[in-house]
């Protein structure tokens, strides 16, 4: 019979060593887990992303239900250990089990430090640990209100980011006079201040916490001079201490953290333990790369293969989007060490390395932090750097005294050249799998390796491995191209929009490395439309990177005229309006005017010039820019509802109108029409829409991906729900979905085909707090949006536009 | 607007924003001025040699023009489409003096007679 292997803890060191075991030794252990914490096994590293919004907790899952299912592992969640009889060889736990083993593994990990001032225990303090820390803050975050992040290293500043990501204002309160200071030196850490505090997030440094303040919940936060600040939210980030708790008490040794040896065995010969939790020839580590590698060590000794952890140097990144920090070793001044130091300014670049006996001790890059992986290898290996000192600060591209080919520079690398730090994979590993297995694609290594599966800064270095070791067989799977100015697809434009933080188009061309000089008739308008979804109030919209009829709000005709619709919301309008358009029609003398499919008044034939002169007289009755040319909300089509008709079960009309002054003015990545009929006789055609509403008795059927053009598409029903209110936070909320997502002239449809109805659905209607950010995300782009601009251009705004250069016709004729 | 026996003046250079284009009105219809990212200037008759679009409204790329109509580039150099689409539309001499635009004459009167 297999041998009983328990395990306490079900984080990212105990996950991955069972991987490695499985993998050597499969049936070899008669597995159970007891888990403290109510989940599976997650990503920790990407808590950040999540509280930050850029990923969601499915996304950081790594191992489901189902793998433990398939592996034949028992999986007690949300049940804690409380004791262990070595004596017996059994737990005990808090719901009252008792199970033997005949080996035990702990992996407790480590808990938060909480610092003991008065008013600590206040609803509203929050440390930030686990997935439950990162549900709190967002909940929080909702109120809008100011946070305090006490604690100006690692994990506080992740957090004051995430927060200010998600709207609130957020002070970092930290004690020593710079941040990050056990990774960085001042330097560094005064370029990564003014980076934070560029974001708006306001870091008070030399500050020490005297008492939180408040009587029922958190009101704010004291500091030893005095300064009182307001705070609905205060997160508190100054540590993390090894968990030797439940050690402990079975009698194991336990210093700092438990105590083990290289083969990461206990006082116990029968209990190891790995992790956060335990103390290693004096040292304990709260980074992930040491960790794995003690997973690795403790699989072995578990199969009985030798195997010895000997300690590990670890390198820092701090994973706030945007921020390129790279720290490894030891940077303290001394006397017996020297150093070399490259500052670039005006790029905000600052890069240090520490020497000492003609060897780097130490390194600390920020802004560029691409050569830090080749950096960390000479540290790690102890190299001497005499033959290349003279250009090694320009990193490995320049080591040889002209650039490399950057394949070659991947080639140079050492086999046990570290490539992905977040999850501790060498070189030899990744190319090792590759000819191994017969890999082919990134997602293939990334599966098998793990190399480049958590934070993904490594990429391109895996891809150039891959590259390396197929030769010209591996072909990339290359998104389509956008056009014909880069390689990029759509996908990774957007993505690399958000980390890059790029806020303008000539600075997308640059940094991604455009092909011409100023784009095309393609890209610019994508770019375009990218950059003002990305950034909302942030980014100049680029009048040239618009088609004419975005650029003159009106739709460009076969003869170089142009048609103008006003907005008639919901369909409805009035005998004044009716009166204005007609007297426009023939004071412009405009030959046509026509009832549209979207239920409004096209003026057709209207001359470049006249435009704004119809404009201001259509404002004047109260009517602004329908924005039929738009990549953006067109109309609300409805029929009359409980208003007139005898079948009509809710306001249709009424609600198309909500619905249509709730959306106009925004941008989007094709034409978006909505519908709402009042009955499922389905007068105002809802079910070919992009989101059609059926009002029903018990409430509102909302279909999504219809579309009456090129293709014409029936809807799906996304959901049921039962309020006015509701329609709109859902309207919202897939409009947003749809803005953030969407290849620029994808309609909803397409859109939804690509990335497949049940992940709309699930992040639409199964994750509410999802739907909530994705609603609060559009109401804010929203605020900047419903601006008219027929308005703006009657005010004088690109009148240019509208006047000829000059007028030699009269010269002419009098030739 | 100043007149000489070859040049007309027409404007300043920055009387037209960069990538973009306005029109010069005349008896045989609209002239398009255009003005590229790096500050070169060109002429051309505004319709496209497809379907007589006004080139005046496209997106300027490179040194080229997407027709607003259908999409057609025209190479604002020498008139020509480009790519697999075949015609022309004629282009008038035009030139920058100290910052201001000055059109051809006779190119315009060729064009009359």
């Amino acid at each position: 019979m297999a041998e009983r292997l328990l395990i306490v803890g079900n984080g990212m060191a105990p996950g991955r060593m069972l991987e490695h075991l499985l993998d050597k030794a499969p049936g070899r252990y008669d597995i159970t887990i007891f888990n403290a914490e109510p989940r599976v096994n997650y990503d920790r590293i990407m808590l950040s992303p999540v509280l930050s919004g850029e990923k969601s907790y499915e996304q950081i899952v790594i191992h489901g239900d189902g793998w433990y299912i398939k592996n034949g592992i028992t999986l007690h969640k949300g049940t804690k250990v409380t004791g262990i009889d070595r004596a017996a060889k059994t737990i005990s736990t808090d719901n009252g089990l008792v199970e033997s083993y005949d080996k035990l593994v702990i992996a407790t990990g480590s808990v938060p430090f909480i610092i003991p001032v008065p008013g600590h225990t206040l609803p509203g303090v929050l440390s930030y640990r686990d997935l439950d820390d990162v549900d709190a803050m967002i909940l929080a975050s909702k109120a809008r209100g100011n946070a305090v992040v006490i604690g100006g290293g690692l994990l506080g500043l992740e957090a004051a980011a995430g927060l200010a990501e998600q709207g609130m204002d957020v002070t970092v309160v930290h004690l020593m006079p710079t941040l990050m200071e056990r990774q960085l030196d001042a330097s560094a850490g005064y370029l990564l201040k003014k980076e934070i505090e560029r974001r708006g997030i306001k870091v008070v440094t030399g500050a020490n916490t005297k008492a939180i303040l408040g009587t029922s919940r958190v009101e704010g936060v004291e500091l030893e001079d005095g300064t009182v600040l307001p705070a609905s939210l205060v997160v508190m980030a100054v540590g993390i201490r090894p968990n030797g708790w439940l050690a402990k008490e079975s009698g194991l040794t336990v210093n700092r953290g438990i105590v083990v040896d290289d083969q990461m065995r206990t006082s116990d010969p029968d209990i190891f333990s790995l992790g956060e939790c335990v103390e290693h020839r004096g040292a304990t580590y709260g980074l992930v790369a040491p960790l794995y590698e003690m997973a690795g060590v403790l699989a072995r000794t578990l199969i009985d293969e030798p195997a010895a952890y000997n300690g590990s140097v670890t390198a820092t990144k701090l994973k706030v989007t945007g921020i390129s920090l790279f720290s490894a070793g030891d940077f303290a001044e001394a006397k017996d060490r020297e150093e070399i130091v490259l500052r670039d300014a005006a790029r905000g670049v600052y890069k240090r390395l520490v020497l000492k006996e003609g060897k780097i001790i130490g390194t600390v890059l920020y802004g560029d932090v691409e050569d830090g992986a080749w950096f960390f290898q000479l540290l790690r290996e102890g190299a001497d750097i005499a033959e290349m000192r003279q250009t090694l600060i320009f990193g490995q591209g320049y080591a040889g005294g002209a650039p490399l080919d950057p394949m070659a520079a991947v080639a140079a690398l050492p086999d046990e050249a570290e490539i992905c730090g977040c999850n501790g994979v060498c070189k030899s590993k990744i190319t090792g799998a590759i000819t191994a297995n017969g890999l082919t694609s990134l997602e293939e290594v990334r599966a098998v390796t793990k190399a480049s599966a958590s934070c993904g800064s490594c990429t391109g270095l895996v891809e150039k491995l891959i590259g390396l070791t197929l030769g010209d067989t591996y072909a990339p799977k290359v998104s389509k191209a956008a056009c014909g100015c880069t390689d990029l697809g759509h996908d990774d434009i957007r993505r690399l929009i958000i980390a890059k933080e790029l806020k303008s188009i000539p600075a997308v061309m640059q940094e991604l490395e455009w092909k011409t000089s100023c784009g095309c008739s393609k890209c610019r308008p994508a770019l375009n439309y990218y950059l003002l979804a990305t950034w909302p109030g942030d980014y100049t919209d680029d009048n040239q990177s618009r088609f004419i009829n975005e650029r003159v709000h009106a739709n460009i005709q076969k003869d170089g005229t142009y048609s103008v619709v006003p907005r008639m919301w919901g369909g409805m309008t009035s005998a004044k309006e009716l009166r204005a358009i007609a007297d426009v029609a023939d004071k412009f003398n405009i030959p046509s005017v026509k009832v549209t499919g979207g239920q409004r008044i096209d003026l057709l034939g209207v001359k470049k010039e006249d435009l704004p002169g119809v404009w201001a007289d259509l404002n004047a009755a109260g009517m602004v820019s329908g924005h039929a040319y738009a990549k953006g909300l067109r109309t609300v089509k409805t029929c009359v509802g409980t208003e007139w008709c005898r079948f009509g079960t809710q306001d249709s009309t009424g609600l198309g109108i909500k619905l249509e002054k709730f959306t106009w003015g925004s941008w989007t990545p094709h034409k978006v029409k909505l519908g709402v009929s009042g009955c499922p006789r389905n007068c105002a055609e809802a079910t070919v829409k992009d989101i059609g509403i059926i009002c029903v008795d018990s409430g509102y059927e909302f279909h999504i991906a219809g579309a009456a053009g090129l293709e014409v598409k029936q809807t799906v029903l996304l959901c049921k729900i039962e309020t006015e209110e509701e329609v709109l936070e859902y309207t919202g909320a897939l409009m947003q979905l749809y803005r953030e997502q969407a290849h620029y002239l994808d309609r909803i449809h397409k859109w939804m085909h690509r990335v497949g109805f049940d992940t709309v659905k699930q992040q639409i209607v199964e994750d509410h707090e999802r739907r909530r950010a994705l609603f609060a995300r559009f109401v804010h782009a929203q605020s900047f949006a419903q601006v008219d601009p027929w308005a703006e251009r009657v005010a004088g705004a690109f009148d240019y536009e509208f006047k000829p250069l000059a007028d030699l016709r009269f010269a002419q004729a009098a030739e | 607007m100043q007149m000489s026996n070859d040049w007309l003046d027409i404007g300043t250079l920055n009387d037209i924003p960069k990538r973009a284009a306005r029109v010069v009105k005349t008896v045989r219809g609209d002239i398009a001025i255009f003005r590229t990212m790096d500050d070169q200037v060109f002429a051309l008759d505004d319709k496209c040699p497809h379907k007589g679009g006004p080139l005046s409204q496209g997106i300027v790329q490179g040194d080229s023009v997407t027709c607003p109509l259908h999409n057609w580039v025209i190479s604002l150099k020498t008139g020509e489409a480009q790519g697999a689409d075949q015609g022309c539309t004629r282009t008038i001499a035009v030139k920058l003096q100290e910052g201001r635009i000055l059109l051809s004459w006779p190119g315009l009167a060729v064009k009359a007679a």
